[in-house]
């Protein structure tokens, strides 16, 4: 990375009279802080990619141990939503590389609109996941102990989980409606450029919600053939509930309702637990274990893979809504533009990683 | 506040004006809980892991004291099992989380990194205020667990037992999972700031050894302190919700969760180890007036025990059940880091050869560190040959070698280093008659509790054990006698260091004569370390050094 | 290889008796290291205490600065320590297949290990103990499996240990030469009375041992002794005290507790009587008693693991307790 050696002029009034207000005082140029923050975060990232790997290293024991469960529970992932995931991920990618781009060339404007863009589509990630998760515990696909495979205890369509999750972005939209509002009002051009993508990104949260109940609802029959495929001693209980009809209107009870009965007709392979044991590994038979157990494992790892993903995507929006601030006052330019690269290459890496947690969760049979 | 000296503060002899340093820079609770100064993190961290071993040393205490008689009647017994259980597992885990781990790299490293390396401070310095806000936070997580109903899983928290017991694991996991991010920030500020904020003429191989220790520990605490982060919360999440992963009543597996904990926690003995092996190298040289023998073998030698250490942790698991080739390879591997171990030894003894050997307390607590550094690291060999380990493994005698490794080669060095730094830290000279006391005492102490160890663990004692067959009892209680004369000799140590900080005199600009690049700040150092850069040379290079009566230092001529 | 003449060595002052096969093997190792470590210690503390005696800092005496460098010193400590511990590796690594390749003719006893106690069951005729009974030469292999947490079984005099893991089998084996009783611990914490997870190895002839088979499957006739009987046997007495037997804790103790009140976590209180104990042991949870807490949790017996006139035999011998000094 190359930069300009000139000291800029226009930005420093006070501290050192070499040092300009960007440049901490203990690095001697812009080089060097630029390239001690990059090693930085790259030190970070290899600590962030050590942190999944003890996940990934978990994935591959279990599965290796039983391939049939997670072929078998897999196919209770919705493809479509992942697909879809990762494509928003890898737009928003985009969106933050060119971010780094405007903020070397002081295009201020073009910067926040960037990065807005990637607030929105991480946004949007959530609002699918939302679907995704509150969908599969209306099911009593739980991870470990949780996990319910009996239709009687798995159908949990009066809990409500979606609205209940929805509260806290609800809350975050309408703050940031009203702070848009408020900047108008006082017509300040940096209040509306900081509240502006706020309160898109509240709005793109719930367009990936309507968008993720669409898919989630159109996809059963899919979903059914998907699951009976993986099973060598396929149920015709499991195409019966997945052809019932669902209307537009009612798509959150025909969501509830359709897919247990594929979980029935497959729960009998689950709670035989003589098939998940493979003979190698010489498990004791015992009263107490759980025989739902091995698909509870599944989900376990769906969840804590998954789940510490999305929480980096929500840090990961926490520090673009930072730098959305730091630019809309101007802050960044040619020899200022570390905290963009740093951000965008963690954003490069949440991204990265769930190009892999896609194929390994999602399209495994 | 220069010395004004109008005829009514005459009296005031003070001819010198006050010197400006970092601990005077500026004043009020603020200006240090809110410091960018890498010094004055540094001191608070001393502070903290003081406080941290204070503790761990009491419940050690406490230990030793319970087994001064066999307890076959818990009536009769001095703690509960319940309470003794409790109490080994909170030794264990402050002494390893809040005291040993950050204890050199944090404290000593904090404070001496930027200042061996010429620069004015770490490449991160409001990330490396946060790291001692992570220990904090930590430090209270375990506080918790402690005042509320205790952790009794020992400090490798072994599931399944760690899911299913009634203490407090949940909040003892989580205070892990801060600390290894206080741990993870230190580590990645000093890999950062050696690489990029060498001042000119600061070359890799003319950095002082301890900064290569301190390098290499840091490699270790960013690659596999992420691993501990991931599975202590996978362990909080088994005992929250139940995920089964490391559960076997869930089919999950429980030599799983010790892979993954070995896996941090075996490269977390080299955390501990390396950087105690850094300060004895600049104590060998210091105080022999002579240049370290081998330097570049020592350099390698850190690296290496740093990457080999990556791959040993299985030698923690030989009766777990591994697949046989498994084991071996574990163990073939485990050797490997005996060697440049062996090396590091032979290079310090070399380096006293026709040297000038001054006999001060620095010096008496590195001779000690090599004499029980040896006998640790040989002890190894008996728990890395897999027949014999069959044997020893989880007795007495892994508690009595890793005590030499950690207690009698880490914190003997620290405390070394704490002498050794002492002035130029606080600009105190301490007793030095005293010091020396104290370190034969500790000597003595530590050898006569960890001795009959290894005899106690090759007679069959197992560890975590509240209550013992009879025949071990005179083992045991010459133990206790030993760990009691240990306490009473840090105790000395401890009042030697405070009372120079009231009574010492004024400390010199380098009292030992070193020729590393703290030794040119005044001590203690200014708030920016250098005002201009400083220039830079062979940090081992003692021709030109030589004794100045009149400072009571040494100078460069 | 006649081990069994070799292994007759007198109790010394490192190890116990050595009284299994491969504990020779391992001795050796173990003296052969330990004089590796002479050799090597005491050269380095004579140097070091010599060096600083010698070149000691005094008036007049000025010793060199010039960092020293020697290729062929440096290369021959690096070699001849890596000569020696392949070797020691080698050793170790043969010593340790010996113990873990089970040979083809052994007799197989089932290990049962749990919170905190031993059980040992026979396959000859079914006979469970507490106390492990081998034969003298034999080859014994151990089938272990935990019921609960992590366990190790350790006998010190064969110089042999393995882990109990739960969820999967662990094998062990040895040949006992030497006749005796020797101490049985458990090496892996465990919880609470983890030290008391101790029992005894009885090597005995080939006459003894069959003559205590038969004396195993022999329940007594006495509904109150054979209530004994099972509370030694099922692990009770490794958590509750009972008469002047059992380990104090961290259960509640037996004696003079029948027929009064118990007070419950919850508040409530119910009286000592046969549905209370049998619902103590079918679900413990259920009603846990005041104090108890923090207690580590008693396990649920099934009606597999208890049947139920094994229980009503354990409530008469808890009844026979009544008046007992608590």
């Amino acid at each position: 990375m190359t930069t300009e050696a000139a000291v800029h002029t226009d930005n420093h009034d006070h501290g050192h009279h070499d040092h300009p207000a960007w440049l901490a005082h203990h690095f001697d140029d812009a080089q060097q802080q630029f390239d001690a923050g990059k090693f930085g975060m790259w030190m970070f990232l290899v600590t962030e990619v050590l942190f999944f790997s003890g996940m990934f290293c978990a994935y591959v024991l279990f599965r290796n141990r039983n391939p049939e469960v997670f072929e078998y529970c897999s196919s209770f992932l919705n493809t479509k939503l992942g697909a879809i995931n990762t494509g928003v991920l890898l737009f928003s990618s985009l969106t933050m590389a060119w971010a780094v781009r405007a903020a070397q060339l002081k295009q201020h404007t073009l910067l926040v609109g960037m990065l807005g863009a990637t607030l929105g589509c991480a946004a949007v990630f959530l609002g699918v996941k939302a679907v995704e998760y509150t969908h599969k515990w209306e099911l009593g696909l739980l991870p470990g102990k949780l996990y319910v495979a009996q239709v009687e205890n798995a159908v949990h369509a009066d809990h409500h989980y979606l609205r209940n999750v929805l509260i806290v972005p609800l809350i975050y939209t309408v703050i940031g409606l009203l702070y848009y509002l408020y900047s108008i009002v006082i017509s300040s051009r940096l209040h509306r450029q900081i509240a502006g993508p706020v309160f898109v990104s509240g709005v793109c949260f719930f367009a990936g919600v309507l968008l993720g109940q669409y898919l989630e609802s159109g996809d059963h029959g899919d979903h059914a053939a998907h699951a009976s495929h993986s099973t060598s001693h396929g149920d015709e209980a499991g195409h019966d509930g997945a052809a019932s009809s669902h209307s537009g209107t009612d798509v959150a009870t025909a969501n509830a309702a359709t897919p247990p009965l594929t979980l029935v007709s497959d729960s009998s392979r689950l709670l035989n637990p003589d098939v998940f044991v493979s003979p190698v590994e010489q498990e004791i038979p015992r009263s107490d274990v759980n025989n739902q157990g091995m698909a509870g494992l599944f989900f376990s790892i769906y969840y804590c893979m998954t789940g510490v993903h999305a929480v980096h995507i929500i840090g990961g929006m926490v520090v673009i809504i930072w730098l959305i601030v730091k630019a809309a006052r101007h802050e960044f330019h040619s020899q200022y533009f570390g905290p963009v690269d740093n951000v965008g290459l963690y954003w490069h890496l949440v991204d990265f990683i769930w190009i892999y947690l896609f194929p390994l969760l999602y399209l495994i049979t | 506040m220069s010395a004004v000296t109008s005829p009514i503060t005459a009296p005031v002899t003070t001819e010198e004006k006050v010197e400006h340093h970092y601990l005077n820079h500026s004043s009020g609770f603020l200006s240090w809980a809110l410091t960018l100064d890498h010094k004055r993190i540094g001191m608070m961290y001393l502070a903290g892991i003081l406080f941290a071993f204070f503790l761990g040393g009491v419940f050690a205490l406490a230990i030793r004291f319970h087994l001064w008689n066999p307890n076959k009647d818990p009536d009769l017994a001095l703690f509960t099992n319940q309470t003794y259980n409790r109490i080994f597992t909170l030794h264990g885990a402050i002494m390893v989380f809040l005291f040993i781990i950050p204890s050199v790299p944090a404290a000593l490293g904090n404070f001496l990194l930027p200042i061996m390396l010429g620069t004015k401070d770490v490449a991160f310095p409001r990330l490396n205020l946060s790291s001692f806000y992570l220990w904090v936070i930590g430090f209270i997580f375990f506080s918790f667990t402690l005042a509320t109903s205790g952790i009794d899983t020992g400090w490798t928290f072994y599931t399944p037992y760690s899911i299913e017991t009634t203490s407090s694991v949940t909040p003892a996991t989580f205070g892990v999972f801060i600390l290894g991010f206080s741990s993870i920030f230190t580590g990645l500020n000093f890999i950062v700031t050696i690489n990029t904020m060498r001042p000119p003429g600061m070359t890799w191989f003319r950095m002082p050894l301890f900064l290569w220790a301190v390098y290499a520990t840091s490699i270790i605490q960013v690659l596999a302190t992420p691993v501990l982060g991931i599975t202590v919360l996978l362990l909080a999440m088994e005992r929250l919700i139940g995920i089964g992963i490391f559960d076997p009543a869930l089919n999950g597996d429980p030599v799983t969760f010790q892979h993954f904990f070995w896996f941090y926690s075996h490269p977390a003995v080299y955390i501990m180890i390396l950087p105690a092996m850094g300060i004895i190298s600049e104590l060998m040289s210091v105080h022999s007036h002579k240049g370290i023998f081998g330097y570049r073998m020592i350099a390698y030698s850190s690296i290496a025990i740093a990457l080999f250490g990556f791959l040993v942790w299985g030698h923690h698991m030989f009766t777990a059940g591994m697949s046989d080739i498994t084991t071996i390879v574990f163990s073939a591997l485990t050797f490997t880091v005996s060697i440049p171990s062996a090396i590091k030894v032979f290079n310090w003894v070399g380096t006293m050869y026709q040297g000038t050997v001054a006999i001060n307390t620095p010096m008496v607590y590195a001779l000690s560190f090599l004499f029980l550094f040896t006998i640790g690291g040989l002890t190894g060999l008996f728990l890395g040959a897999l027949s014999v380990d069959m044997h020893l493994h989880d007795t007495y005698f892994v508690v009595a070698h890793f005590h030499y490794v950690m207690m009698g080669g880490t914190l003997v060095a620290f405390v070394g280093g704490l002498f050794h730094w002492w002035p130029k830290m606080t600009g105190k000279m301490f007793n030095d008659a005293a010091g020396i006391l104290s370190g034969v005492i500790v000597f003595i102490g530590f050898n006569l509790t960890f001795l009959p160890q290894f005899v106690l663990g090759t007679r069959g004692m197992p560890r975590r054990y509240a209550s013992y067959v009879e025949e071990f009892q005179e083992l045991h209680r010459l133990s206790t006698i030993g760990a009691a004369t240990l306490g009473v000799g840090l105790l000395v140590a401890g009042i030697v260091l405070l009372h120079s900080l009231f009574y010492g005199k004024k400390a010199p600009k380098n009292p030992w004569g070193g020729a590393t690049l703290e030794w040119e700040c005044s001590s203690p150092p200014p708030h920016d370390n250098f005002s201009s850069p400083p220039s830079v040379g062979d940090p081992y290079d003692f021709s030109k050094i030589e004794y100045d009566g009149k400072s009571g230092g040494y100078v460069k001529k | 290889m006649n081990m069994s003449i070799l292994a007759d060595i007198q109790e010394g002052f490192w190890f116990p008796k050595a009284a299994s096969s491969f504990a020779d093997r391992v001795d050796f190792l173990y003296f052969a290291i330990l004089w590796i470590c002479v050799i090597f210690f005491v050269p380095i503390v004579a140097a070091m205490i010599y060096f600083t005696y010698k070149y000691r800092q005094r008036p007049g005496y000025r010793g060199s600065t010039e960092a020293l460098h020697n290729n062929t010193i440096e290369v021959t400590w690096t070699v001849v320590p890596t000569l020696i511990v392949v070797w020691i590796f080698w050793e170790g690594a043969a010593g340790y297949l010996e113990m873990s390749r089970v040979p083809d003719d052994t007799l197989d006893i089932n290990v049962y290990a749990q919170k905190w106690n031993w059980s040992f069951k026979y396959k000859e005729n079914g006979g469970e103990s507490n106390i492990l009974y081998v034969p003298v030469n034999q080859n014994i292999k151990l089938i272990m499996q935990s019921k609960d947490v992590l366990h190790s079984f350790f006998v010190p005099a064969f110089r042999a240990k393995r882990d109990v893991v739960p969820g999967r089998y662990t094998y062990m084996w040895f040949r006992p030469t030497v006749e005796g009783v020797y101490d049985l611990f458990c090496t892996e914490y465990c919880g609470d009375s983890h030290s008391n997870m101790i029992t005894k190895v009885h090597v005995v002839s080939e006459e003894k041992y069959k003559a205590q088979l038969a004396e195993m499957v022999k329940e007594p006739e006495d509904i109150i002794e054979r209530g004994k009987w099972f509370y030694q046997r099922k692990a009770c007495m490794s958590c509750h005290y009972a008469g002047e037997i059992g380990a104090k804790g961290p259960g509640p103790n037996y004696n003079g507790s029948w027929g009064k009140p118990v007070k419950l976590s919850d508040g409530t209180e119910v009286i000592f009587d046969e549905q209370y104990v049998l619902n103590s042991i079918r679900n413990p949870g259920s009603q846990k008693r005041a104090g108890y807490e923090n207690a580590s949790a008693m396990p649920a017996y099934s009606k597999s693991d208890l049947k139920d006139e094994q229980v009503d035999a354990i409530i008469a011998f808890i009844q026979s307790l009544k008046d007992a000094k608590p």
